[in-house]
C-alpha cells in the first residue's frame, strides 16, 4: 500500500510536468505581479474613497457672504428664501457668529467692535461640473452677495484622485496581461520541454481536453500558490500605506503593528486575488495547450 | 475492419525546397485487411511502412483516397471523434516510445487511465499485462533500466492492455536478438488468436518465413503485392 502510494502521483503525471512547468520560477513570478497587483487594488480604492470624501463632504460647499447689516434689514431671510428655490442647493444655512468668529480669530484675533458679514453655508445637491458659472447664477439670485465657490479646488482634487483611480485600474490590467503573457510562456516552454510524451499521449486516445486539463491543473495550482504569496507580502505594505493615508480620510494614524488600520484594507478584493489569478492561469494555459494541439490530427 | 481505396499521402517539401507537389510517401493504395486476421507489411526501409501504420493508426489524414478503420471513414470523421477510435487501435512503436520518467508499471497503465478507468480497476488488468509479457519482476523499473527485448514487451503489454480491436506494430523486432524477437512474435500472434487484427511491419523476410501469413508488400510507396 505505502508502495502504492509512492507510485501514484507519478502514474498520475505521465507528462512530467511537476518538473516541466518550474514552480519556483512561475510560482515567484506571479506572486511578485500579485503583490503589484495588490497595491493597485489598495490605490484604487484609496483613491476612490479620497474622491467620494471630496465630492460628498467638502465638495458640495460653497459659502455666500452678505454685508453685515444684512440679518437686520430682512435681506438674510430673502437670500434663504431665494437659495432654498435653486435645485442645486440641497441645504443652505447661515453661520452662528460665535463659529465665525472662531474661526475668523487666527486671523482677526479678538476684535469683538469688528462687524462680522453673514456668511450663508450651502451644501449642493452634487458637485457642479462649473462651479464658477453656479457661482455667478447664486451672486445673480442674491443680490449683494460675494460667492466663494471652493468647489473649482475640490473638483480639480476630486479630477486627480478619479485620474489615480484609472491609472491604478489600468496597472492592474497590465499586470494581469503580463501575468497572462508569463504563464503562456512558461505553459509554451513546458509543450516544447514534453513534446513526445503529449504526442505519445494524443496517440493513445488522450484528448485535447485531457492533455489541455493536466496543464490548466498544473498551471492554476502553481499560479493560485504565487497568487496567495503576493497577496500575503503585500497586506503588511498595504497596512503602512494606509497609515500614512489616515489624515487624508479624517482619521489620526496609529503607532505600533497593532495601531495600523487593518480593518480599512480591502480584503474581499485581496482575498479574491489568488482564485482570480489561479483562475487566470487556468484559462490561460487551456488556451496556449488547445491552440498547439490543433496542429495534431 | 481497415479498407484502403486510391488511397495517397503526401508530405509537404522542408522550406526553403519547394517543387510544388510535394513528396509523394504512398500513392493509390487499395486494400482490405478483414477483422480478425493477421498481416505482414513488407518493404525495404523507405517503401512507406510507418506512413502507412500511421494512417492506420489514424494519426495521419491521406492527401487522398478513402481510408476506413473500424468502420469509421478518417476523411468524414470529425476530429473530437478520433481518440475514441484510437483507444481501440493498440501500437507497438519503432522506438518503444515508453515515458522515461514513468515506471513500466505505470506506461503499461497509461492507455487505461487516458481512458478514465479507476486506479482500484486498472491494477489487475496492468499486473496481467505484465504477467503476460513476463515483466512482472520488472514492474517498478524505469525504462531506461530495462534490456531492448524489455522495453519492447513493456510496449507491447502497453499497446494490448486496452483489449485493442486492431494491433499494429512498426518493426517490433529490430532492435532485437532472434530470442527476443521470436519471443515478441509469439506474444504478436498470441494477441491475434485472441481475435485481434494484427499487422506487423517489418523489412526482415526471415521473420515472414518464420510466421507465415498473409503480406502486403510495399515498394517506394506503392502495393506490389497483396496476398
Amino acid at each position: 500500500m505505502a508502495e502504492a502510494r509512492l507510485r501514484r502521483p507519478r502514474g498520475r503525471d505521465p507528462l512530467g510536468l511537476r518538473r516541466a512547468l518550474s514552480a519556483r520560477l512561475l510560482s515567484g513570478l506571479v506572486a511578485a505581479m500579485a503583490l503589484l497587483a495588490a497595491l493597485a487594488i489598495a490605490g484604487a480604492g484609496g483613491a476612490a474613497g479620497l474622491a467620494a470624501r471630496w465630492e460628498g463632504g467638502a465638495a458640495a460647499a460653497m459659502t455666500v457672504q452678505l454685508p453685515a447689516a444684512a440679518a437686520a434689514d430682512g435681506r438674510l431671510p430673502r437670500a434663504l428664501e431665494a437659495l432654498a428655490e435653486m435645485p442645486e442647493v440641497a441645504a443652505a444655512r447661515p453661520m452662528d457668529q460665535a463659529r465665525l468668529a472662531a474661526l475668523l480669530r487666527p486671523w482677526l484675533g479678538e476684535a469683538p467692535a469688528l462687524p462680522l458679514p453673514v456668511v450663508i453655508e450651502l451644501r449642493l445637491a452634487e458637485l457642479p461640473e462649473e462651479p464658477a458659472l453656479l457661482a455667478t447664477r447664486i451672486a445673480a439670485a442674491v443680490p449683494g452677495a460675494a460667492v466663494e465657490a471652493h468647489g473649482v479646488w475640490v473638483a480639480r482634487l476630486l479630477a486627480l484622485a478619479r485620474s489615480l483611480e484609472a491609472v491604478a485600474l489600468a496597472a492592474l490590467l497590465l499586470v494581469a496581461g503580463i501575468a497572462v503573457t508569463v504563464v503562456a510562456v512558461a505553459v509554451r516552454a513546458g509543450i516544447a520541454a514534453r513534446r513526445d510524451a503529449i504526442a505519445l499521449l494524443h496517440d493513445l486516445g488522450a484528448t485535447d481536453a485531457d492533455i489541455a486539463g493536466r496543464f490548466a491543473a498544473r498551471a492554476a495550482w502553481l499560479v493560485g500558490a504565487g497568487g496567495l504569496l503576493g497577496t500575503l507580502l503585500a497586506v503588511p505594505v498595504l497596512a503602512g500605506f494606509a497609515n500614512l493615508a489616515a489624515p487624508l480620510l479624517g482619521t489620526a494614524p496609529g503607532t505600533g503593528w497593532q495601531g495600523l488600520p487593518w480593518a480599512r484594507l480591502p480584503w474581499p478584493e485581496l482575498a479574491a486575488l489568488p482564485p482570480l489569478a489561479a483562475a487566470l492561469g487556468w484559462a490561460t494555459a487551456q488556451a496556449t495547450v488547445r491552440r498547439w494541439l490543433r496542429r495534431l490530427p | 475492419m481497415v479498407r484502403f481505396a486510391g488511397v495517397g499521402l503526401h508530405y509537404a517539401d522542408p522550406p526553403g525546397r519547394s517543387s510544388g507537389a510535394g513528396r509523394a510517401a504512398l500513392q493509390d493504395l487499395t486494400f482490405t485487411l478483414p477483422a480478425g486476421s493477421f498481416h505482414w507489411l513488407l518493404g525495404e526501409s523507405g517503401a512507406g511502412k510507418s506512413s502507412l501504420l500511421r494512417l492506420m493508426q489514424l494519426a495521419q489524414r491521406p492527401t487522398s483516397g478513402v481510408v476506413e478503420v473500424l468502420g469509421a471513414d478518417l476523411s468524414r470523421t470529425r476530429r473530437r471523434a478520433l481518440p475514441g477510435l484510437r483507444r481501440r487501435i493498440g501500437v507497438v512503436w519503432q522506438d518503444f516510445r515508453l515515458l522515461p520518467h514513468l515506471t513500466v508499471r505505470d506506461n503499461v497503465a497509461l492507455p487505461l487511465r487516458i481512458a478514465g478507468r479507476a486506479e482500484a480497476a486498472l491494477l489487475a488488468d496492468v499486473a496481467e499485462m505484465l504477467r503476460w509479457a513476463g515483466l512482472e519482476s520488472r514492474a517498478d523499473a524505469l525504462p531506461a533500466a530495462l534490456s531492448g527485448g524489455e522495453q519492447q514487451r513493456a510496449a507491447l503489454a502497453r499497446a494490448v492492455v486496452m483489449r485493442p480491436a486492431l494491433l499494429l506494430a512498426d518493426e517490433p523486432t529490430g532492435n532485437l536478438d532472434a530470442a527476443q524477437a521470436r519471443r515478441v512474435l509469439a506474444l504478436l500472434q498470441e494477441m491475434h488468436r485472441l481475435g485481434t487484427t494484427v499487422v506487423v511491419a517489418t523489412h526482415a523476410e526471415s521473420l515472414v518465413e518464420a510466421f507465415p501469413a498473409p503480406a502486403l508488400r510495399l515498394r517506394a510507396g506503392r502495393l506490389m503485392s497483396h496476398g
